[in-house]
């Protein structure tokens, strides 16, 4: 019950949703057993059932953008079934199972810090704040997996723009929502909770840097980081925090959960390099899911000509 | 209990347990159960069961002993060598797909990363042990020398669980979990050797079937 429409408009999921998309969600939905009482009810129990779908208001529609890569999108099935989000457990099927329960209406995110105008955002705000774009990312793992996934969102620098930045500001920090009750299993994955990840000003402000509410446009996906991430396609996929609560400017660098739990491994950066690897194994290559062989990892995960300017002349390797 | 552990059909019915882990993979290869990460399903399951078997192998001895059942010894060698038989599997998920099979690419990887070190000298330890298995090389390598060589499997556990804690970034309960059942096995064998060592009596029984005791 993320993005509710409050027009009457009854548009079914299908006016809204590329068939290929729609189609591999009615399988996702039959491996959870739902479709079956759907088919029999019809569209209307249907969509009370299933995950909302953005519903199509003009500011909801999603635009291609030049921000999106021309390669195989990875299946559905995949990306909501291989998750890194340690909240709901430390192995990659946890989330799909743990995070089902977990609740992400209402919701509201908080931005505040060195800005004029500091002030909380419902869900409903932030879906409506500007067009939503859909951008196909690669999305790289420091494990050396990696996805491409169509992310729906915009950038980031909407919402850093509206609340104003102070001079002081130099540093984004964002920290994640974290409950002991709702995430039980989060005690046994050796890392200090609420999680936490930061960028540079410049790099928040970077065009690339979406803030998305959906992926694959079904917005309960609660196991890839609803209702609300962070998507920063050059960095690995650590930095990319999901299910955010807050968002704060500030002048120093702020601390960040990998970080913070083994320095020599994650630094603040994170930007994905073939070149510098993990103290524990190399980063020249990954493993696309479904592939069976490696490939090549891409300076800054392939998006070089758009961030590599953010970094000029610093030391990559000490700045890992 | 000591007569059906003694009977021919013991062995059977530990070898078709033994090959249950393959069974269960083949199983979910054919039902294309293999997560989104098949490479990585294949190298966790095959990695997990070749230090099952090691800790199996290596729990013979002491139950032998504390349960007072020394026909366990027929299991030794069958369970030592599904554990050669899984890591060889496990060997293969490595260098078939993240190294293409470029044994020189292997070999850089393996001079490099201490995590792949260690992987990597448990497996070359654990295949002398896998040839000198036989009844033919305890005769030629002699009981005593023979035990030497096999007492390798200590120090390819261990490998093994470093190997393993080396692989994970922050839940470390599973090799933590190898680790302190691996540690009592081993100082199980130290407090074993240091009571006998004071009970000369019992060391002469030892002596007189050296292969048998390790």
């Amino acid at each position: 019950m993320l993005i509710k429409s409050k027009s009457g408009s009854e548009l079914t999921q299908a006016d809204v949703t590329p068939k290929d998309l729609y189609l591999n969600r009615r399988r996702f939905l039959q491996g959870l057993g739902i479709a079956g009482a759907a088919a029999v009810a019809g569209e209307r129990l249907y969509s009370a059932f299933a995950p909302e779908i953005v519903q199509a208001g003009t500011k909801l529609t999603t635009v291609k953008t030049a921000y999106t890569v021309d390669e195989k999108i990875s299946s559905m099935n995949d990306v909501t079934h291989y998750n890194n989000f340690y909240e709901f457990g430390a192995d990659k099927g946890d989330p799909a199972k743990n995070a089902q329960k977990f609740r992400t209406s209402p919701w509201t995110v908080s931005v505040e810090g060195e800005i004029k105008t500091p002030r909380k955002f419902s869900m409903d705000e932030i879906v409506k704040l500007a067009p939503l774009e859909e951008r196909i990312y690669r999305h790289r793992c420091v494990e050396r997996w990696s996805i491409v996934v169509p992310w729906i969102g915009y950038s980031l620098s909407t919402i850093l723009k509206l609340v104003e930045p102070t001079p002081k500001a130099k540093y984004v920090a964002f920290q994640s929502f974290f409950d002991h009750n709702e995430m039980p299993d989060a005690k046994y994955t050796g890392l200090d909770y609420p999680y936490v990840e930061g960028l540079r000003l410049d790099e928040a402000m970077h065009p690339l840097t979406l803030l998305s509410v959906v992926a694959y446009a079904v917005t309960k996906t609660n196991q890839d980081g609803a209702p609300v991430r962070m998507v920063i396609p050059w960095k690995y996929g650590y930095k990319s925090i999901k299910s955010i609560v807050k968002i704060k400017l500030q002048g120093s660098e702020p601390p960040t959960t990998w970080n913070r739990q083994a320095p020599t491994e994650y630094g603040f950066y994170s930007n994905v390099n073939p070149n510098v690897d993990h103290p524990r194994w190399s980063q020249a290559t990954e493993r696309r899911l479904g592939d069976i062989f490696m490939r090549k990892t891409l300076m800054f995960n392939g998006y070089a000509d758009q961030v590599a300017s953010l970094y000029a002349g610093m030391d990559l390797k000490k700045f890992h | 209990m000591r007569k059906s552990l003694s009977s021919k059909w013991a062995k059977v019915v530990v070898f078709a347990l033994s090959t249950w882990p393959l069974l269960f993979i083949i199983w979910r290869t054919v039902r294309g159960e293999l997560t989104a990460n098949p490479v990585e399903f294949y190298q966790h399951q095959t990695g997990d069961w070749t230090l099952r078997f090691l800790v199996f192998a290596l729990c013979i001895t002491p139950f032998r002993k504390i349960l007072g059942l020394p026909e366990l010894i027929r299991f030794r060698r069958m369970l030592g060598l599904f554990a050669f038989f899984y890591v060889c599997l496990h060997f293969l998920t490595y260098l078939g797909p993240d190294q293409s099979f470029s044994f020189s690419g292997m070999l850089q990887d393996v001079a490099k990363r201490p995590f792949i070190t260690v992987g990597f000298a448990a497996f070359v330890l654990l295949i002398p042990l896998a040839i000198t298995s036989t009844a033919g090389w305890i005769r030629r390598l002699g009981g005593k020398r023979w035990q030497m060589l096999h007492r390798a499997i200590y120090v390819a556990a261990v490998l093994g669980v470093v190997h393993y804690y080396w692989l994970v970034k922050s839940d470390i309960r599973k090799p933590a979990f190898y680790g302190v059942v691996v540690g009592i096995l081993l100082a199980w064998r130290i407090w074993s050797w240091t009571a006998k060592k004071k009970e000369p009596a019992t060391a002469t029984v030892r002596q007189a079937h050296p292969a048998r005791s390790a």
